[in-house]
């Protein structure tokens, strides 16, 4: 078998400029995770089914799973270890979720929390109703999703005023 | 998933040219490509990635009508006031479809390039036998587990479901695929198994959706999409219904209805029977129920999919009755 043809890619991750070699079938979530250290950003089902692998591409919530890596050269792209401020102040988001202690195991905490940042913005979390049905891409094997949407509710309120 | 080469493509007829070459496949939001080559379902030899294109996500809604842009996303059509208050099913169906982080990456030609959700076809592993993906192979869903699979539009050959609910939505209101200069409806774009499942839609290698386009209609404007499903949200249909409907002066004359089915055909469905039965009669329940059962002329099950043939008229009912409804 030959060996894999690579292609030179550069990533901007969390306002960092990244360059590296990669198959061209490599994801952008096998990318943040095996190349680049940035762990934070979760492999559940790699199958665009969980939610897990959140990230923002643009400022917009997508699965870092079905993206193929070489596809967002020339993007913006955030992931969990960039919603923190440079004094280590906590996204309010994050702040909301430690409060309302949303996680059990906290295996899908940073996709939540990546979509949750999103939904706000996006103006969907107008109600209980409403987080639950724009938060429906993201699974909770452990069921926390009452503290979840308590979460989502209180940020939300936070990011408003 | 088996490796593949990668090409940003500069222009649509740059797309054109490269996606026309043997095992060449277009990537745009890329859900259901790379999803369907982890499952080793599609193995391209190149991806022509057209999502960096310019010029191609434009949405325009007028007194004409709607024209989407091909690379315009789920999420940006299904939010676009002109869309909500003109086209609301189409709305509708879009973000009940998916989940929002999948909506903001899927486009709008890709969704119609989605392909079914059957477990068998999905699965090569461990079921190699599949007409879709191996023509001639035999179908290991007829006799298999068959909850989630068509009772209309079926072939000997091929049960698949079709999963999608936006173009059942655009099948309702008359809308045409533009692959560059030729156009097609929406319904002749969809084909029915038959004897060749392994095509699912009349396009030719080297074409491209560059737009679809929905005729502005007054039962387009009072329109509504009902998605029934086993959870209440990110969950394929059991059935689903899109309606609109057009009244007389009178406000209980129907003047013009129409109704196309989701979840429960090979293809998104048009229901022209129920259609037929209830234009120039007044609204009211007896009347919708009875003429929702047409809806499923010619339904054939296969053991566990047989509540679809019960679900569908009722979703119908309930969609009509509900679209009449609205102010």
């Amino acid at each position: 078998m030959t060996s894999p043809t690579t292609i030179p890619i550069h990533l901007t991750i969390n306002g960092h400029d990244h360059s590296l070699e990669v198959e061209p079938r490599v994801t952008l979530l096998d990318a943040l995770r095996d190349r680049l250290d940035l762990t934070g950003t979760k492999k559940g089902c790699d199958q665009g089914q969980c939610g897990a692998c959140t990230v923002h591409v643009d400022g917009e919530r997508v699965l870092a799973c079905l993206t193929l890596a070489a596809q967002v050269e020339g993007r913006s792209i955030t992931t969990i270890e960039g919603l923190v401020e440079a004094d280590g102040t906590l996204h309010a988001v994050q702040a909301a979720f430690l409060e309302q202690d949303a996680f059990q195991c906290g295996y899908c905490t940073p996709g939540q929390i990546m979509s949750a940042v999103a939904c706000i913005r996006e103006g969907h979390a107008g109600s209980d109703e409403e987080i639950r049905e724009y938060m429906a891409g993201n699974l909770c094997r452990c069921g926390a999703y009452p503290h979840i949407v308590a979460a989502v509710r209180q940020a939300a309120l936070e990011v408003q005023s | 998933m088996r490796d593949f080469s990668y090409l940003r493509a500069t222009s649509p007829a740059a797309a054109r040219e490269a996606a026309a070459l043997p095992g060449a496949m277009l990537l745009a939001g890329g859900t259901t490509l790379l999803d369907l080559a982890k499952c080793g379902v599609a193995e391209p030899e190149t991806l022509v990635d057209i999502s960096h294109l310019k010029g191609l996500d434009t949405i325009e809604v007028g007194e004409h009508g709607a024209r989407l842009g091909a690379l315009a996303k789920m999420s940006q059509v299904a939010g676009h006031e002109g869309i909500k208050s003109r086209f609301p099913a189409v709305s509708e169906a879009l973000w009940q479809a998916a989940s929002a982080q999948i909506r903001n990456m899927a486009s709008i030609g890709g969704n119609l390039m989605q392909r079914t959700r059957c477990p068998y076809f999905r699965d090569p592993a461990n079921f190699p036998a599949c007409n879709k993906r191996e023509p001639g192979s035999g179908c290991s869903a007829i006799g298999g587990v068959t909850r989630g699979h068509a009772v209309l539009g079926t072939s000997e050959a091929c049960i698949a479901m079709y999963p999608g609910d936006l173009a059942v939505a655009l099948v309702a209101f008359d809308a045409t695929v533009h692959l560059g200069e030729r156009q097609l409806s929406v319904d002749d774009f969809f084909l029915l198994p038959g004897t060749t499942p392994e095509r699912e839609h009349a396009i030719q290698p080297g074409e491209m959706i560059t737009q679809i386009s929905i005729p502005a209609s007054a039962a387009a404007r009072r329109s509504t999409y009902l998605k029934v499903r086993d959870r209440q949200s990110y969950e394929f249909a059991a059935a689903s219904a899109a309606v609109g409907i057009e009244l007389e002066a009178d406000g209980r004359t129907i003047r013009d209805l129409r109704v196309a089915l989701g979840g429960v055909a090979t293809k998104p469905w048009r229901a022209r029977a129920v259609e037929e039965a209830l234009k120039g009669k007044v609204l009211e329940e007896d009347a919708v129920r009875r003429a929702s059962l047409l809806a499923v002329e010619g339904a054939v099950d296969h053991g566990a999919n047989h509540y679809k043939i019960e679900l569908a008229p009722r979703v119908v009912a309930r969609a009509i009755l509900k679209t009449g409804a609205m102010a």
